[in-house]
């Protein structure tokens, strides 16, 4: 099977509501898509879902190695940008320059602002090298620079056969992509 | 990946100290016991050993909100369940990190502690033993635990009230050591319940952190 990303009639439950149900989305490589829907539809869930840190109410996840980033920076506060990247990632040196974070390896995570917070968890995705990408809110907090670098990034993970899912409000590059609608 | 991962442990306890409240925990309680039973040497020596297991059973609770919760919240143990490492790997290696920075340390403190508790030669050995043996036993407890309420708000009392009961039978067995020898297989007893809580923390705790994410 070449799908990156199988989800066959999920639906999802949390605090006993139902958001979803009937879900089912492939992703193959070098495909996207983009999940929409109102706070609260679901759309978070889902991604974690399609982690496997969630587990579906009904239905299958069939996943290949993903990388997510949620609003959780998961970097270690005190120390310096390219050392708790390295913890994560064999190489980081490859998502630090896509993100533009040359500049900040030697600092303090702690010192970081919200948007190059931002841009170091996109940096660990992008370093990553797994096939599936999985982005909530990925362009939370990004100024112009740090839009287009996101865009670029997605486009070349695509290009080299990665597939995206990806939640988010503000506009992203994502050309051709499938549309998951919720709520 | 669990080497990098007990490393990481080791980093964040020596960080900001964290791994000496515990100790400086421990040493004071041994100072104030012989201030509250008074300066006599045969009966301090009598009680110094159930006093400093005692302390180290009280040591033991300080680390357990910093060991899970933190990681919870900030979403490493997320992340590390994406790179393929179990929860189970993640505790175990979590239970070895925190040992490394509890148990030895604590040994190199019952020194001090047995002086000002006037515990004559051969009972700071039973107790060192007995500490060695046991201090596993009381990480995989602070581990289990730590996991259990994290997430939960000013789990702080909780804790102690799960953590407590259970340490019971080291307790026993510990004190029973120091102050008795090894009359009925004491040593034997801490070693076999030090034993099963580290063999069963990994797996609770693994669970608990899983069971925490829905």
């Amino acid at each position: 099977m070449s799908d990156l990303l199988a989800l066959d009639g999920v639906a999802c439950v949390r605090g006993g509501r139902l958001l979803f149900e009937g879900l089912s989305l492939r992703l193959g490589p070098g495909e996207a898509a983009l999940v929409r829907g109102p706070n609260g539809a679901g759309k978070s869930s889902l991604l974690r879902l399609a982690a496997g840190l969630l587990r579906p109410a009904a239905g299958n996840v069939d996943c290949a190695v993903a990388a997510l980033t949620d609003e959780h920076l998961a970097l270690d506060e005190r120390q310096r940008l390219g050392a708790a990247l390295a913890f994560w990632v064999a190489d980081a040196a490859p998502g630090i320059a896509a993100m533009g974070l040359e500049a900040l390896a030697g600092v303090p995570v702690r010192m970081l602002s919200t948007g190059q917070r931002k841009r170091a968890a996109l940096a660990r995705v992008a370093a990553s090298g797994a096939p599936l990408w999985l982005l909530d809110e990925p362009a939370n907090g990004l100024d112009t620079d740090g839009l287009a670098r996101l865009d670029a990034a997605m486009a070349a993970h695509r290009a080299a056969g990665g597939a995206i899912l990806a939640a988010s409000h503000q506009p992203i590059a994502l050309s051709e992509a499938k549309t998951v609608a919720l709520g | 990946m669990t080497g990098a991962l007990i490393l990481r442990e080791l980093r964040l306890a020596a960080t900001g100290g964290a791994a000496l409240l515990p100790l400086i925990f421990f040493l004071l309680v041994a100072t104030l016991f012989p201030f509250a039973v008074g300066p006599d040497g045969p009966l301090l020596a009598r009680t110094g050993g159930g006093a400093l297991w005692m302390a180290a059973l009280l040591a033991a609770l300080l680390p357990i909100d910093r060991l899970v919760e933190p990681d919870r919240a900030n979403g490493v143990l997320d992340q590390l369940h994406l790179k393929g490492i179990s929860e189970e790997s993640v505790a175990f290696a979590k239970l070895a990190g925190h040992w490394l920075s509890f148990g030895p340390p604590l040994m190199l403190a019952a020194i001090p502690a047995a002086a000002l508790m006037k515990l004559p030669g051969d009972v700071l050995v039973r107790l060192e033993l007995g500490l060695l043996i046991g201090t596993p036993g009381l990480a995989a407890l602070t581990l289990g635990v730590g996991a259990l309420t994290a997430g939960l708000r000013r789990s702080g009392a909780l804790a102690g009230l799960l953590l407590l009961p259970l340490a019971v039978p080291l307790l026993i067995f510990g004190a029973g050591y120091v102050a008795r020898g090894n009359d009925g297989g004491a040593l034997q007893l801490l070693g076999a319940v030090s034993l099963l809580l580290v063999a069963g923390a990994p797996f609770a705790a693994g669970a608990a952190i899983r069971a925490g994410r829905d």
